[in-house]
């Protein structure tokens, strides 16, 4: 199906300033629709109130707005510019809201501009709590169990029901006070007593907890020929209670079984098509207890969220971009895929290393704020890390936060072998409540003898991430075994590096040497990183576009027909054309004091 | 599992890695899957009999084992290969880890070295035989015996995972977690009879929760033995090896044509094709995985499907009478 030629200017809204949860993703996305949506001859008209992103660059639309996003002006702007049509799924919720509210004052339908992407029913219906709980039921899909108390007597109902542990929530209590999570029935009593008195319309939410629970997100795209493709699947490493952005998150997931991640699948396909997302991305998520495999319904965003541009990056295929495109008409199997350029955009994403992603924290910023970490999110940026195996991406990750931290433990932060080590309680406190520091306290508790099942009833987090981290321990102290960096062998620093020890930490390991002694002894031994693609398809098919990530492998060799040896070299690197090259180093990933700004002047620069 | 072991290919390759299973030795085609999960549907389907499978995504083994995701009964693949194995899986259904299946169905196979390096490989010079030994390390040796090993082309290799008898599928329509789209206590409306060449035991479940009673014939069986059921339709299933090689089934094919609607996948629609006077050939490296996306050219629609051949049906070749519907 050709791309529309009924509209000829489409408005895109912005997200507007950067917040905590609403950062440069949507500049990310928004910068992607505009490019791709002139590319196809579209007029643009932008409106976003946020300078320091690429996408309010004059060059990015045929008009921008730098104007605040609010349906009153945005109707002004509307009623100058006269767009056919308005695309708000790539703004990230400031946008959708914006939209919506165009929609309810009549804005929309006076000027006679269309919605495409998503209709106003459609994100109605993915917004709305009760709505969307009535279009799962539809679909057989579950959600958490809940049910409205009046008394006593009906809360006892509902609790036979629901189970426990289980949320209560008073109605219309002042920042709801009286709420809270009962384990026991004894607290469920009191608590429902509590809170059907506190209550002005005597009114308790009880609800299932799911706290403790595997989180998971999909990625979907569908188009106006109702095809449907998965893009990418994200495990959280943090279960149920800590809020997706402030998880460390792993592509793909790691812990589902074929059997579960298809049931998954299905049930995202039957959620998009139920919503009613016409065309573009949606982003859903589940819970599973972890005990029997029964899968919840959390929530689905009717638009390109945070976690997409993690996903584009992730798998290599651009959300946003193929978003727009498929707004303005175009089907999954009419677009190509730009790095295969062979396989049409309709092919499922299938990589062939694992992605982490960890959040990055303010705290020492804000010392006022709670550093628990709940389900509202509080990081302030992320880094993500590609490599071969959960260890080294971790590892890699965790060293691009500039926390002065350089992975998992093994650094001048690390309070192993010092009399400062954390004593069994501060571990204890610090596993059972989630925080930014949990990660490196795994490790502690590892080395303090903490088994997997203990720190697996403190954290709730799956003992696959924690069996990972243990497999670090073992590692970390087999290099320990070693004593100098004398005594390492090629073998050995395969192992280290190919589980995303920086020679930074070695060095550490082996006494008091510097990281460049470590990497001048590697290089003797031959122990080099090689370079490679993110190809969207797992080296099925050639990739053409030079997106690398760096990784430790053993070589092949190869003894021909001659009995000449010849060593398989695995650099993926496309060779230059002009060998003047320039390099530009990034900013790294965000925070406060450290914006998107100097992801313009990069930008620019490239 | 620290005992070392090499992947050696037909063309003087060599990769060391450590050996995962029984670490013994193996010989077959390698190929490779794309599929991110499903290990053990990979291990148990035979249409891999006579392969060494490479998973080419990195962890594999990460959720265990469980009887519930059988197809078929035990693992068919001649080998298997792994950048790095689970050894402490974690999933509830979980009954048994990966590497303890392999060793229990004397499964050898590798882990440790560069997949990617390898699928790369077999992708630029085309499916090449190996052959993964834990006992021999000496690369002139497992050289020079990689170099022996028979070809895919021309081997029937259908005989060897034939089911013994005739039978009534009698396991459930379905998967396990799998939510059925069937109203309650429906009764089956036809009856199918799968000529069963190796066939993936998700085949007779979707059958019947299509509404489907399905009777099981080995592959070998004649058009008589099929005719005698009266079946509504007959299905031919996948199976290992070149369709070309297998000239009984062909012909009972042939017998079959125009007496009942007969439908197939994979080997089984390769045969159909034969039957019909097209020819097949050998790709160049096949395709296996979880994600290609199929376009019904009839209403536009695309599918998302599993692949598994390393052979086709040449569109070509296909008599003037007959045409393809559906096309990757």
């Amino acid at each position: 199906m050709p791309k529309r030629t009924d509209i000829k200017k489409i408005m895109l809204i912005g997200s507007g300033p950067i917040i905590i949860g609403q950062a440069c993703e949507f500049d990310y996305s928004g910068t992607q629709a505009c490019k791709a949506l002139r590319e196809e001859g579209y007029e643009v008209v932008l409106v976003n109130s946020n300078p320091a992103t690429i996408m309010t660059d004059p060059e990015m639309a045929q008009a921008t707005y730098v104007e605040p996003i609010t349906w009153t002006v945005v109707e002004k702007i509307i009623a100058k510019e006269r767009p056919d049509a308005l695309l708000p799924t790539l703004g990230g919720q400031t946008g959708l809201n914006t939209a919506m509210d165009l929609y309810k004052h009549g804005v929309l339908e006076k000027y006679k501009v269309e919605m495409i992407g998503a209709r106003a029913d459609v994100i109605e219906k993915a917004e709305d709590r009760s709505k969307f709980k009535a279009a799962m039921e539809k679909i057989g899909l579950d959600l958490p169990r809940s049910g409205v108390a009046h008394s006593l007597a009906e809360g006892f109902e509902i609790l036979e029901q629901v189970g426990l542990p289980c949320v209560l929530r008073p109605s219309f209590t002042m920042g709801g006070t009286g709420g809270g999570i009962a384990y026991n029935r004894e607290e469920f009593n009191t608590k429902l007593a509590y809170g059907l008195e506190l209550s002005p319309t005597k009114e308790v939410l009880i609800e299932e907890s799911i706290i403790g629970w595997k989180e998971y997100e999909l990625e979907v795209m569908r188009d106006r020929m109702d095809n449907v493709v998965i893009i990418c699947s994200i495990e959280n490493l943090d279960p149920m209670g800590v809020h997706t952005g402030d998880s460390i998150t792993v592509a793909p997931a790691q812990t589902l079984s074929d059997k579960e991640y298809q049931r998954m699948r299905d049930a995202a396909k039957l959620i998009i098509r139920e919503i009613g997302v016409e065309t573009g991305g949606s982003n859903i998520q589940f819970a599973i207890n972890p005990s029997n495999g029964r899968m919840i319904v959390i929530e689905m965003n009717p638009r390109v969220s945070r976690s997409s541009a993690l996903a584009s990056k992730a798998t290599g295929f651009p959300i946003a971009k193929i978003a727009a495109k498929l707004a303005v008409g175009y089907t999954l199997n009419e677009l190509r895929n730009d790095i295969t350029r062979e396989t049409p955009a309709s092919f499922e994403p299938t990589i062939d290393y694992v992605v982490t992603k960890v959040p990055r924290f303010a705290f020492e910023k804000f010392p006022d704020a709670d550093p628990v970490l709940t389900t509202q999110m509080k990081s302030v940026g992320e880094t993500m890390a590609i490599g071969r195996t959960f260890k080294e991406s971790l590892q890699k990750a965790l060293r691009g936060l500039e926390v002065r931290r350089f992975g998992i433990g093994c650094d001048a932060q690390d309070r192993w072998n010092t009399p400062n080590f954390p004593n069994h309680d501060e571990i204890t406190a610090k596993l059972a409540s989630p925080n930014w520091e949990r990660i490196w306290y795994i490790r502690y508790a590892l080395l303090a003898g903490f088994t997997i099942p203990e720190i697996h009833s403190l954290t709730k987090i799956d003992p696959w991430f924690l069996e990972q981290i243990q497999q670090l321990v073992k590692i970390e102290q087999k290099l320990r075994s070693i004593g100098t960096l004398e005594n390492a062998t090629t073998e050995i620093f395969f192992e280290a590096k190919q589980n995303g020890f920086s020679d930074k930490q070695l060095a550490s390991i082996w006494g008091d040497i510097s990281e460049y002694a470590v990497r001048k002894r590697r290089k003797e031994l031959g122990v080099e990183a090689v370079f490679k693609l993110v190809d969207t398809c797992a080296a099925e098919f050639e990739a053409y576009t030079p997106y690398y990530y760096s990784t430790y492998e053993h070589p092949a060799k190869r003894i021909n027909e001659n009995n000449e040896v010849e060593l398989i070299s695995e650099s993926e690197i496309q060779s230059f054309r002009s060998d003047k090259r320039i390099i530009i180093l990034g900013g790294g990933r965000i925070e406060s004091g450290k914006g998107s700004n100097s992801i313009i002047a990069v930008y620019k620069l490239c | 599992m620290n005992h070392p072991a090499k992947l050696v290919l037909e063309d003087g390759t060599i990769f060391t890695g450590t050996a995962i299973g029984a670490a013994q030795e193996t010989t077959g085609e390698v190929v490779f899957n794309t599929s991110m999960t499903g290990y053990q549907e990979i291990l148990t389907d035979p249409s891999y009999k006579g392969q060494i499978v490479t998973m080419t995504y990195p962890l594999i083994g990460n959720y265990g084992i469980t009887d519930e995701d059988e197809e078929s009964n035990g693992p068919k693949v001649a080998g298997f290969i792994v950048r790095e194995l689970t050894e402490i899986p974690s999933n509830f259904r979980s009954q048994l880890s990966l590497n303890d299946y392999l060793i229990k169905h004397r499964i050898t196979g590798i882990q440790g070295i560069d997949t990617r390096a390898l699928v790369r490989r077999l992708r630029s010079r085309g499916a090449m035989v190996g052959i993964i030994s834990a006992i021999d390390l000496n690369d002139a040796s497992l050289i020079r015996r990689a170099r022996s090993i028979p070809k895919m082309e021309g081997q029937d290799l259908v005989k060897e995972v034939v089911p013994t008898g005739e039978y009534l599928w009698q396991r459930n329509g379905l998967p396990p977690l799998a939510k059925s789209m069937m109203p309650m206590g429906r009764k089956p409306t036809h009856h199918v009879v799968a000529l069963d060449f190796g066939m993936k035991w998700n085949i007779p479940r979707c059958l019947t929760e299509a509404g489907c009673r399905v009777t099981v014939l080995p592959g070998i069986a004649t058009a008589q033995d099929v005719l005698a059921h009266n079946p509504d339709g007959i299905f031919l299933s996948n199976g290992p090896g070149d369709p070309a090689a297998v000239g009984y089934a062909i012909q009972t094919i042939k017998q079959l044509l125009g007496k009942k609607p007969i439908f197939g996948i994979c080997l089984g629609h390769q045969l159909l094709g034969l039957a019909l006077g097209a020819k097949t050939f050998k790709l160049k490296f096949g395709h296996r995985g979880a994600n290609t996306p199929v376009l019904n050219q009839r209403n536009g629609q695309v599918e998302i499907t599993t692949q598994n051949h390393g052979f086709a049906v040449d569109p070509n070749s296909l008599p003037p009478r007959w045409k393809f519907l559906i096309s990757i």
